[in-house]
């Protein structure tokens, strides 16, 4: 435990990959093989479910502390992390535990899992009592799932490889899937993560996916394009979908359905499981999961005006609502039916694609589709213009069509890992996010690095014209990133100077502030004061220009609606 | 009758007819310490603990109208008993303590419990009312043994310095840094000095504080090989200038007791955050309120909500007073302008 604390808190204080791959090294030549699987796991981004509720962890260490409960909500507030608030007012002392990560987990940690109140109340001091400050927090976050620290992915598959002398292509392959909940990390998975390459490695796989190619974002202006991604021929264009990326695995007689965070969610689309039939073995698709319906009738189809009836892509909204649930009604399979819009072909007839070039696996990607022939699986249309321009000025439908904008992918590519461009490249061309001008009304303080910073908004709109002798502000949007750490610092000062009241962590202020708000969605709402919810709500400028009378109203809103 | 009340102008004795550290200029002050936010210019007259008197004149003029007093030297003022008592916060810090018509209080000031060598320890002074600071009034804010910072330094220092690199410690100029000075292990190499720090060093010498051996940084060449394994003490305004790139592949680091907390270690930007702070602690502020006995306490700059609060349900009478005193120990506005100058 103390090892992997040291190793989270060196993390934790440099910015350098450099410094941060060297550490985890390190720690993986030193770490027994159990100890090193949970690494692996936290590291890449495993959570286990919450061990204890918040809380009942919180009641116990304020009671633990000998603090009054307001005094412990003001230090958190302060502090801006729980674990972190935890192990600062607790006594302090010496590090007695011996036990490595695994022992921890396994025999400690996850056995308080549903444990009525008294037996917590009884265990957890016992085991706070044997760890430092670090250790403390760290075991805190792993009992709340909050642990985070700044490594990617691609770092720890670069460490393992370079530990074990192999090609970090191979250990992101072994390594997809391994933070699924149905993947217990143990000795034996992880030295099966750094195993020297071995003949039957293709064997092995069983449901097991590749590492997602993941695209880079485009903004340059259209007349750059030619100049920057020669002539438009070389690529294939497609729309960009706004739904949850997929693989979909067909292996030995059965499907696997892979979602790009690496989890399994095969039994969240049954509708999907169909193609265990039409697919053969040996396959796998790439592609997007979309909700998929006929446009209520009197509505156009933007994708084929000749027949107003037949299905289109919904909102991600909609989406949305059948993600979270555990259990699929009949209705919401009936009101949110979702397709998968397959895009590209991985693996075909056992073999693995990924090399073959972007052209090629389309080619055969369409003529499965064909074969296959089930209602589920849409084969993306590509799009084809004369030139950038032309192509521009389709994108301009985006909106209209639901679509994101589009994707550019070179014809010659390969199929690459995550977000590189070794193999080629593929290209996000978004169109330009909706933006209105809204007023800062609440403000929070933020979380870890903005922790006692004022850095959580919430924004309002008015209900009224200029003209309208009596208007008010109503919020309609949470944003709290895109502001430079200096203006953040600012906001942070005018807040506190004009609060007006305080409800608990939240600050009414006086309305001074107006801040361009980007977002990519947007949907009418029964949940939401105003009716209307916006997707990935960001600062994109603050208008310091602007007067709060200047800021937008709902019928702005309302006109994007449309 | 109260002793101290809350004027636009700062902290006022009504008796006496004088403030403590005011924030607007006036005729008559008593001053606390020397950091800017405390001593001001343009009053007519200031009234300080004798050995704050180099630091005052060198920042505030030398020409000022400056009395000073040893520490437990009593003056009478207008029927107004006033002494100055150490307050363990930087050199010649003092509380004031004020004693009219059986009643007595006292204004601490900046204050720190734990004793540090370059200045005379923190001694707790009987009386009705106190006035404390709160600059960490807060449970998370419980300082290590300075001992224990010292050795981690050094240990930072030390790797550094076998791996060729400048060790660049950002701390504030006055206070802080002669602090680290006295404390760290001075034969791990040389230790070069900012222009707002070294005349400082000057001045905590005079006074007989002993501090190693420093060298102005401006007075080393680019690029000599002497600077690979020195310590530099640095302003954190030097952190964002120019003026830092000199040391090339350096490593830094920050000294304040916001260090405490990874959001504003992270914040910060540095490789490494050191908690040391010349304010007390949660448990040094609680210890230094019992210790005067006081039934009255009046809560100033910091977290005056929670510590009112606190007191309040410990059975004293508390309040707070808002003051236009600042936080020496993160903001980098409040580094003197004229720092530069006085080398």
């Amino acid at each position: 435990m103390k090892a992997f604390a040291d190793l989270y808190a060196e993390l934790d204080a440099t910015t350098s990959s450099n410094a941060k791959l060297t550490a985890m090294q390190n720690y993986f030549a030193q770490a027994a093989p159990e100890d090193a699987a949970w690494a692996v796991y936290f590291l890449s981004g495993g959570r286990p479910r919450q061990l204890v509720p918040v809380r009942m962890l919180r009641e116990m260490a304020t009671a633990f502390s000998g603090l009054s409960p307001w005094l412990f909500e003001e230090s958190y507030q302060a502090v801006g992390d729980l674990a972190e608030t935890i192990s600062l007012v607790l006594p302090e002392t010496q590090h007695t535990s011996t036990d490595g990560l695994a022992v921890w987990i396994e025999d400690k940690l996850l056995p308080l899992r549903n444990a009525p109140p008294l037996t917590l109340a009884e265990c957890l001091p016992a085991l706070w009592a044997q760890l430092d400050r670090q250790s403390l927090m760290l075991c805190i976050k792993l009992i709340t799932g909050s642990f985070r620290v700044g490594v990617s992915k691609l770092l720890v598959t670069r460490a393992l490889a370079a530990m074990a002398g192999l090609d970090s292509k191979r250990v992101a392959q072994r390594l997809v899937g391994y933070t699924d909940l149905s993947n217990r990390p143990s000795a034996a998975s992880y030295l099966k993560l750094i195993a020297p390459e071995s003949p039957n490695e293709h064997a092995q796989r069983g449901g097991q996916p590749y590492p997602f190619f993941l695209a880079h974002a485009l903004s340059h202006p259209v007349e750059q394009f030619e100049a920057l991604l020669g002539p438009a021929s070389q690529w294939q264009v497609e729309w960009k979908w706004d739904g949850i990326r997929a693989q979909v695995v067909k292996r030995d007689g059965r499907l696997w359905i892979w979602s790009r965070g690496e989890e399994l969610v095969t039994e969240r689309f049954p509708e999907l499981e169909s193609l265990v039939h039409g697919l053969p073995d040996g396959t796998v698709i790439d592609g997007e999961i979309v909700a998929w319906k006929a446009a209520p009738p009197g509505t156009v189809d933007a994708f084929d005006t000749q027949s107003p009836s037949s299905p289109s892509v919904q909102p991600f909204a909609l989406l949305q609502q059948r993600i979270g649930r555990k259990m699929l009604s009949k209705k919401i399979l009936d009101e949110v039916p979702v397709v998968i819009q397959a895009y590209d072909l991985l693996e075909w007839q056992g073999e693995d694609w990924r090399n073959q070039t972007q052209a090629t696996r389309r080619t055969q990607l369409e003529q499965l589709i064909k074969t296959c022939a089930n209602p589920v699986l849409l084969s993306s249309p590509v799009l084809t213009g004369e030139d950038w321009f032309d192509l521009a000025r389709q994108r301009e439908a985006s909106r209209k069509l639901g679509v994101e904008g589009m994707m550019l992918k070179a014809r010659e590519a390969l199929y690459g890992v995550g977000r590189t461009k070794d193999m080629g490249v593929w290209w996000k061309w978004k169109v330009d996010p909706f933006s209105v001008d809204a007023v800062l009304i609440y403000a929070q303080q933020g979380h870890g690095r903005r922790a006692s910073l004022y850095t959580d908004y919430t924004f309002a709109v008015w209900d009224g014209p200029p003209s309208a002798r009596e208007r008010t502000l109503v919020p309609f949007a949470k944003a709290y990133s895109g502001l430079t750490d200096d203006e953040m610092r600012q906001v942070d000062s005018i807040v506190r100077k004009t609060t007006v009241e305080k409800f608990g962590p939240v600050s009414s202020v006086k309305p001074t502030l107006v801040f361009e708000l980007g977002f990519e969605g947007i949907a009418l709402s029964k949940r939401h004061k105003s009716g209307i919810a916006v997707r990935f709500p960001r600062m994109l400028r603050w208008r310091q220009d602007k007067s709060v009378e200047d800021a937008d109203s709902l019928a702005t809103l309302q006109d994007l609606l449309a | 009758m109260d002793l101290v009340i809350a004027r636009p102008e700062g902290l006022y004795c009504p008796p006496g007819d004088f403030y403590i550290d005011p924030w607007r200029p006036v005729e008559r002050s008593v001053i606390t310490h020397a950091h800017s936010d405390h001593a001001r210019r343009g009053n007519q007259h200031y009234l300080a603990a004798a050995p704050s008197a180099g630091i005052l004149r060198a920042r505030l003029g030398q020409d000022i109208n400056l009395q000073t007093l040893r520490y437990g030297e009593q003056l009478l003022h207008h029927g107004v008993t006033l002494s100055f008592h150490p307050a363990g916060h930087v050199l010649g810090s003092a509380q004031v303590r004020l004693e009219y018509g059986g009643e007595v209080w006292v204004a601490s000031g900046d204050y720190k419990t734990e004793a540090d060598g370059t200045c005379a320890p923190f001694e707790p002074v009987r009386c009705h009312t106190f006035i404390t600071e709160s600059t960490f009034g807060l449970p998370i804010y419980r300082w290590q043994p300075q001992t224990q910072v010292f050795a981690e330094i050094n240990q930072w220092w030390r790797a550094n310095a076998d791996a060729e690199k400048t060790s660049v410690l950002f701390c504030y100029s006055f206070g802080k840094a002669q602090r680290i000075l006295h404390g760290i292990d001075a034969s791990l190499g040389p230790i070069l000095a900012h222009g707002a720090v070294e005349p400082i060093n000057r001045i905590y010498r005079e006074s007989g504080i002993y501090l190693p051996p420093t060298v102005y940084a401006g007075e080393v060449k680019k690029h000599d090989p002497m600077m690979r394994k020195a310590l530099v003490l640095a302003p954190p305004s030097a952190g964002a200038s120019p003026w830092v790139r000199r040391f090339g592949d350096y490593s830094d680091g920050f000294a304040s007791g916001w260090m405490r907390l990874r959001g504003t270690r992270r914040r910060r930007g540095v490789d490494r955050g050191f908690v040391l702070s010349d304010h007390a602690d949660w448990p040094g502020l609680l210890w230094a309120i019992e210790q005067t006995g006081a039934e009255r306490v009046i809560v100033t700059h910091g977290s005056i909500g929670v510590l009112v609060r606190h007191l309040r349900e410990q059975g004293l009478d508390a309040m707070g007073f808002s003051t236009e005193y600042g936080d020496d120990e993160d903001t980098t506005v409040l580094e003197p302008e004229s720092a530069e100058v006085l080398a």
